[in-house]
């Protein structure tokens, strides 16, 4: 079922295609030429409110659990406002300031380049596993890490081992503790298991994912917690609480970006001489959104429009809305496939692959339309095996020569 | 004073409450000025000073130092549609902590969008960006005996903050203001910044000397005249600032005289006199993109040519907010031809030019 030509696959000619990539550089112009004041305004605004959140969430529960009428409520407020600031930091704020989303405001205090997120991820392993890795190679069997995370089997390309069978666990494993797993996804495990990985690079990860995670375990179990005093107890089980939250939203809703039903692979004759209206094609029969209200999709970091993002990643998340009307405009148009549906639709398809696929491909059946593809090698590639990068995807900061000796 | 606090140590600690965020990070939501990360002001009053100029009082936020020296600019940032855009200033005012303001007056230029809404459209209250004060066009401490100004219209911002430094050290030590000739040009009287201030100042001091000229009714000032306005020009400490084309009159007009080490100068242009680099193939590192750059094409040129999003300030070399990290390979300042090719050495990507290739980490 993995594809090895967009074209092919959409009924396009070389023609049809070029001109469907006109008309998205038209929209990326457009947007780019209207940016101004009011984008500024809500970006800033974001960060307002999630910096608000996060001094209400540390307060309440340090002073409200020092009260016995108060304490649980504050124990729940508290957990429940520190859970929302760290999912809007890390989703609407982090992820899509890193992008370069709002370079261009040429604000030094919100740019892509120094950002530091409120998780365990250091910002520039972030930058290279997502902005490049995961924004280049999107679905590309054996080139993006994303597909499964080294952990899942997600695709029926992926061979099944006896290890798969525990999907389920490993799944809820990496829900719970998302903040870890996303942590140590630059590290590449697959290739530290196959010793390909260069260990000085990997000594340099590991020291810098430490020092990161470090500082994020002590702020909230270390500092915050005596600071109640007597308290430290509730202090310390509702910031573990708010982690989880965070956790299990962000999993969700990641998970919701590729996984379900219509957003399809693609194998590595696809990405050889890619044009950049081909790449735009990728980037749409590989990703899903999901349909919700303005609450839901800033909750979400707007990864509801993940198409959107796919082809503009460095476009402001709050004109994707949008963008989205043209680009379904444009679907509709060249009779492209546009995955959407509800949230717990979107999910439930992306569980039920990975529940299905933890057991060989003989015993379950495809949820996804299958034309003949010849069988591929499916290791996993290393950066020098990787065409060099697109241009249009946000930064990340280290150099070759620094990560291959 | 506060001094007993270590308010370094003190962030320093917060911050591992606030992690990765510094504590200013959100303090400065409470009160814009709070905040050490990036320097700000917030804009007390705007006074016109003539029909096109007007000047910005500023109190400066947390970082600053109020220690510039009399003569020295900042660069400002002002977010205009979104976007920040940085220009540079002269301080007017003299460097005093007590005053907790700083002054800079500003000319809209005919074709000076920022220059324009600076003079016009800026309401009191607004917060702008700050960099630290900058400019070997300084007036020294103790003050050289005999000064001669040679100012040219908005040119007059430095000379003020210098004048107003004598006239303030005079004022509280007692010490006589030396002796100053200061010759003014403008195209009339009414558009002549701190006329009134200088009728004042001249009144004062018996050793301050103005010569004012309006260049509409009188033509420029024909240096061969200076003989007349200030007879012993030659054994005076000269300070010139104004339009580029006097001050290019002026140089020639010293090193015919064999003086240029007693001229001092201040330009608000960049002057790419150095020669080009060689030029080179610019990596900038952390996007991927790379482009092949001639020996006369900035940095940020280059970058903006290859679609990374280059922080940019005042295009001139002054509020050094375009500055990036230079990890490999050697540039060369187009304005004085210094060369920089330390490892991990930060330039100013607006006025320098690649010399073969280099990396810059953006």
């Amino acid at each position: 079922m993995a594809i090895s030509d967009v074209k092919e696959y959409a009924h396009l000619t070389e023609e049809e295609v070029d001109q469907l990539g006109r008309e998205l550089d038209a929209i990326r112009a457009e947007i780019e030429e209207s940016r101004g004041e009011s984008d500024a305004a809500y970006i800033n605004r974001m960060i307002r409110v999630q910096r608000a959140l996060a001094a209400a969430g540390r307060v309440t529960l340090l002073v409200g659990t020092q009260f016995k009428e108060t304490r649980k409520p504050a124990w729940v407020l508290g957990a429940g406002l520190l859970g929302l600031h760290k999912i809007l930091e890390n989703m609407e704020i982090g992820h899509n300031v890193m992008h370069g989303q709002w370079d261009w405001m040429n604000d030094p205090e919100i740019h892509s380049s120094n950002w530091e997120w409120d998780t365990a991820q250091p910002a520039e392993q972030w930058k290279h596993s997502h902005n490049y890795i995961h924004h280049q190679f999107t679905n590309v069997l054996g080139y993006d890490n994303d597909i499964g995370y080294g952990i899942l089997r997600m695709a029926r390309e992926q061979k099944w081992s006896p290890y798969n069978l525990g999907q389920p666990i490993y799944n809820s494993l990496l829900a719970t503790l998302f903040e870890w797993g996303v942590a140590l996804h630059d590290l590449d495990i697959e290739r530290i298991r196959k010793g390909e990985k260069d260990p000085k690079e990997m000594k340099r990860q590991l020291k810098q994912i430490f020092r990161k995670g470090r500082n994020q375990v002590l702020k909230d179990y270390v500092v915050y917690p005596p600071l109640a005093g007597k308290q430290w107890k509730s202090v310390l089980t509702a910031n573990v609480a708010a982690n989880i939250t965070r956790n299990l939203w962000s999993y969700m809703i990641i998970f919701c970006g590729h996984f379900p039903d219509g957003a399809v692979h693609f194998t590595e004759e696809e990405i050889e001489d890619e044009t950049r209206a081909e790449w735009y094609l990728r980037q749409i029969l590989g990703s899903a959104n999901f349909e919700g209200g303005r609450m839901l999709h800033v909750l979400s970091g707007s990864l509801g429009f993940q198409i959107e993002h796919h082809i503009f990643p460095d476009l402001p998340s709050n004109r994707y809305p949008e963008i989205s009307e043209k680009v379904q405009a444009l679907a509709a148009k060249y009779d492209i496939p546009y995955t959407t549906g509800p949230l717990y639709r979107q999910y439930g398809q992306a569980l039920r692959t990975i529940l299905k696929l933890s057991l060989p491909n003989s015993w379950t059946s495809s949820d996804q339309p299958e034309p003949p593809t010849p069988p591929h090698d499916r290791k996993r590639r290393g950066d020098d095996e990787r065409p060099s990068r697109r241009t249009e995807l946000g930064g990340w900061s280290r150099s070759h020569s620094e990560a291959r000796g | 004073m506060t001094s007993t606090i270590p308010w370094e140590r003190v962030r320093r600690s917060a911050s591992k409450l606030t992690t990765p965020l510094h504590p200013d990070d959100y303090l400065r939501l409470v009160n814009p000025l709070w905040s050490a990360r990036e320097l700000r002001g917030r804009v007390e009053t705007v006074i016109p000073e003539t029909e096109d100029a007007a000047t910005l009082v500023i109190k400066p936020g947390w970082g600053w130092r109020y220690n510039h020296k009399p003569g020295q600019y900042v660069g400002i940032g002002i977010q205009v549609n979104g976007k920040f855009q940085w220009r540079s200033y002269s301080v007017s005012s003299p460097p005093e902590r007590r005053r907790g303001t700083i002054t800079i007056t500003v000319r809209a230029m005919p074709e000076g969008k920022l220059s324009s809404h600076l003079v016009k459209g800026l309401e009191p209250g607004t917060i702008v960006r700050l960099a630290l004060p900058e400019g070997d066009f300084v007036l020294p401490d103790p003050p050289p005996r005999r000064i001669l100004f040679l100012v040219g219209g908005s040119g007059v911002t430095p000379v003020m903050a210098m004048l107003r430094t004598l006239d303030r050290r005079s004022q509280e030590n007692g010490r006589a203001m030396p002796d100053v000739v200061m010759h003014y040009s403008s195209p009339t009287e009414d558009r002549m910044i701190f006329r009134e201030e200088l009728d004042r100042l001249e009144q004062k001091h018996d050793g301050l000397t103005i010569h004012r000229l309006h260049t509409d009714v009188d033509g420029m000032l024909d240096l061969a005249e200076l003989d007349h306005v200030c007879p012993d020009w030659r054994e005076r400490e000269t300070y010139a600032c104004g339009p580029g084309p006097m001050l290019d009159a002026i140089t020639e007009h010293y090193e015919e005289n064999d003086l240029e080490e007693h001229l001092h100068l201040e330009r608000f242009s960049l002057e790419l006199g150095g020669e080009g680099g060689e030029g080179g193939t610019i990596t900038f590192q952390n996007s991927g993109k790379t482009i092949e750059a001639d020996g006369a094409t900035t940095v940020l040129e280059a970058g903006e040519e290859a679609g990374v999003g280059m922080p940019y300030g005042c295009r001139m070399g002054i509020c050094h907010t375009c500055t990036l990290t230079l990890l490999s390979g050697k540039v060369r300042d187009l304005r004085n031809g210094d060369e920089y090719d330390s490892p991990n050495e930060p330039v100013q990507t607006c006025c320098t030019a690649a010399v073969g290739d280099c990396t810059l980490d953006i």
